[in-house]
């Protein structure tokens, strides 16, 4: 790994302004590290120049009024998966939270990194003897061909199955959450949480659509009626501390039997944070069985490109979001 | 810790590497380390440390892992390299009183910060802290390489208040692996090691 230069100003203007002072794609901002630190000892990533942003106070901030949550983009996962606000009126939130990672690396990484979470293909973390479109544009896909146990059922290309490997963006593209960013003279524009991943496409060395020098200093949630009974069901190849092999995000507003509001996030088999708006359509306005959550999660899933290795993720995807909204309903 | 220059102390570790010939490359190939101990590159940073309650003034790499700075420039070698990326816990200590992985923390981070290590636990009458007893009480370990991760996590999981049932235990202490499978011991330590911490007054 070669040696990188390093800064950690102590307010996000003055991040933004270091930033801009060593423009180009080799300058970082940095939260945690627990994604770039490790992908710089596996070579995969080599930035010359971080921008520490643990000690900007004013993205640290937690704010909940009756409209909306905001939360400053260095907050950690762990300071947000026990905010008491959170985890009583917000349980996917929680638990997309606390069923992530591990207690050590919550304590580090920061809610805005982990929206940016890079995908933990093998091919992508592994050598060059491994072509990765991804890693290096224009060298092909292992993954295509290849081992593709945990490859992507949905939003995959010709050049790209990886997998969005996060849980948080799960439910927040679910709730409509946007985020606030700023770009190097300071600007500010928000966007919604759904438009900031991209398809792989032709180009999946492009994963968001931030340029380089635009920072996110914080995500914001609108208080929906169907936040209170929700859930965050992850299902893994061991009990905790994996990555999902499949997961969903639900949130229900049922009144007189009949649904108001449904809210799905697939996670673990998408190659970006998956919103199942035609399987919410299916059941808004009926009432929730498990029979009408079997037919939405069969719509939910119609798009699915399912591979040798993996196509016992299908049903078991689709297993994960009947009991998803089944758990949501005993909430409610 | 003595107060000999920490280069001058001869420990076990570097009785095996500065002797035993075969050694060399094993560790140079197996613990590739970020933490350099000759000349600094020019973007090194002074920093100042409070490790285990003793102020440390360094020039550290913005590339070096707190792990490899603790090991190789501080001697502490109590904290082990497992996997280095995050995956098994061997390498937690607690900065500012949380639990963190040090292989995937940049040291510079901890400047001005306090850091607490496995040697930094029993009290200075020599006792063991009430949690590395219970290890030894219920024989938690087996090779004994991830005890002091899983030591220094079960502190942290006790004080956070994730104690409160065996399941609560597993769930925050599934962060640190232990390839012997010493799992249902460590179970009963860290359970026995929270009522002790309770009732010492250590939570």
């Amino acid at each position: 790994m070669r040696d990188v230069h390093y800064a950690s100003p102590g307010a996000s203007g003055e991040a933004l302004e270091r930033r801009a002072a060593s423009p180009g794609p080799d300058t970082r901002f940095l939260g945690g590290g627990t994604t770039l630190f490790d992908l710089m000892k596996l070579g995969v990533e080599a930035p010359t120049s971080l921008v520490d942003l643990t000690r900007c106070g004013d993205l640290q901030t937690i704010h909940a009024d009756r409209e909306a949550w905001r939360f400053g983009a260095g907050v950690t996962m762990g300071r947000l998966a026990t905010d008491p606000s959170v985890a009583r009126d917000f349980p996917a939130l929680a638990e997309s939270l606390w069923k992530a990672a591990s207690p050590q690396i919550r304590n580090m990484a920061t809610v805005g990194g982990n929206l940016l979470q890079r995908t933990r293909c093998a091919y992508f973390r592994g050598t060059p003897a491994y072509p990765c479109n991804k890693r290096e544009p224009g060298t092909g896909c292992s993954a295509i061909g290849g081992a593709q146990r945990g490859h992507a059922l949905l939003g995959g290309s010709e050049h790209c199955v990886a997998v969005y490997p996060g849980d948080l963006a799960v439910t927040l593209v679910a709730f409509d959450a946007v985020i606030d960013v700023r770009g190097p003279g300071g600007q500010q524009r928000s966007l919604a949480l759904a438009e900031l991943h991209r398809d792989p496409g032709s180009t999946p060395h492009l994963e968001t659509s931030l340029a380089d020098d635009e920072l996110i200093v914080a995500i914001r949630v609108p208080r929906l009626p169907a936040a209170k009974a929700s859930t965050y069901h992850k299902v893994r190849d061991r009990e905790s501390y994996a990555f999902a092999l499949a997961s969903a995000a639900v949130g229900l507003q049922i009144e007189a039997g009949r649904v108001i509001d449904v809210r799905i996030g697939l996670g673990g088999v998408a190659t970006r944070p998956w919103r199942a708006t035609l399987a919410e359509r299916h059941l808004r306005g009926g009432s929730l069985t498990r029979e009408t959550a079997r037919q939405a999660a069969e719509i939910a899933y119609a798009a699915a490109r399912p591979r040798q290795d993996n196509h016992f993720r299908l049903e078991l995807g689709m297993d994960t979001l009947i009991d998803a909204l089944m758990q949501a309903k005993e909430r409610l | 810790m003595s107060d000999m220059p920490h280069e001058l102390q001869l420990d076990r570790r570097t009785f095996m590497v500065t002797t035993t010939g075969a050694a060399a490359p094993v560790l140079g190939a197996g613990c590739a380390t970020t933490a350099p101990r000759g000349p600094q590159g020019a973007s090194a940073l002074p920093c100042r440390l409070t490790v285990n309650g003793r102020s440390e003034s360094l020039t550290l790499e913005a590339r070096s892992s707190l792990l490899d700075v603790l090991r190789e420039r501080l001697a502490l070698t109590g904290t082990k390299k497992g996997c280095d990326h995050g995956q098994c816990g061997a390498c937690t200590v607690h900065v500012d009183g949380q639990r963190v992985v040090s292989c995937l923390t940049l040291a510079v981070k901890c400047d001005g910060r306090d850091v607490r290590t496995i040697e930094g636990l029993a009290p200075d009458d020599g006792a063991l802290h009430v949690m590395q007893q219970a290890f030894i009480d219920h024989d938690a370990l087996q090779c004994g390489y991830c005890t002091p991760g899983q030591i220094m996590s079960a502190i942290a999981c006790v004080r956070e208040g994730h104690a409160g049932s065996d399941d609560e235990i597993r769930e925050y202490m599934s962060g640190n692996l232990c390839r012997c499978g010493a799992y249902v011991a460590i179970l009963d330590a860290v359970r026995d090691g929270a009522r002790r911490m309770k009732a010492g007054g250590h939570a």
